[in-house]
């Protein structure tokens, strides 16, 4: 029962990995618990965006995820 | 309407491109077109594109879906690489075709700049020191704002 975070830029540096299984349910909270400090501090930056199976959350507070679900952490992009 | 969207992995030729783009636009009356390449200036050794592969090629779609939805076109084309890229490399090729040119300009202006900002890539570049992630400058934030409605 699991649920796949995955880490994108500068947030797979400082995870040491581009995705990691963690457990079922998975909310905010346990998503923050789950990562280290660091990492959850990057991630708590406004500008840091969460997208659950392909769709940018409006809320990260209101993750929600389950077995099988994507979590994406988005760091500010850059394109062009 | 005819929609060319493409995420690419390897080099590519945008004068081929806009060739082919313009052959099967015969009838617009002018086409538009911005090619992006990393500069050659600086001590920038490798530019790294990386993208996410369930937000960036759906994005970039819905970039063209807003495109088509300003702007009077005949055609779009949006050709955006990842990867590992060399100075003088083009990293971003877009172009419109319309029937008249303001169009065509405006189209290609407001797709770089969301390209550029507001679209699902991130960058790194390699330097004497080591890799750095970029970030959109204060202009660039301020230039998509620009189209803001």
């Amino acid at each position: 029962m699991a649920v796949t975070v995955v880490f994108i830029g500068k947030l797979a540096d400082l995870a040491g990995e581009g995705e990691r299984e963690v457990a079922a349910p998975l909310t905010w909270a346990g998503l923050a618990d789950s990562l280290g400090a660091e990492i959850a501090a990057a991630v708590s930056d406004d500008r840091t965006k969460i997208a659950m199976n392909g769709e940018v959350l409006a809320d990260k507070a209101a993750l929600s995820a389950s077995d099988g679900d994507e979590v994406a952490l988005l760091p500010p992009v850059s394109g062009g | 309407m005819g929609r060319d969207v493409q995420l690419l992995t390897r080099g590519f030729s945008p004068g081929k491109a806009l060739g082919l783009f313009a052959k099967a636009h015969p009838d617009a009356g002018g086409i538009a077109s911005f090619v992006g390449k990393v500069r050659p200036d600086g001590d920038v050794k490798v530019l790294e594109l990386i993208s996410y592969e369930r937000l960036t090629l759906p994005g970039m779609d819905k970039l063209a879906d807003e495109v088509e939805g300003r702007w009077q076109l005949d055609g779009l084309l949006i050709h955006h690489r990842t990867g590992h890229m060399r100075p003088g490399a083009p990293i971003v090729l877009v172009a419109a075709a319309a029937r008249h040119r303001r169009d065509a300009f405006e189209a290609v202006d407001f797709a770089m700049d969301h390209l550029k900002s507001r679209s699902w890539f991130w960058k790194r570049e390699k330097r004497a020191d080591g890799w750095h992630w970029i970030e959109p400058r204060e202009q660039d934030h301020d230039d998509a704002k620009r189209w803001d409605v």
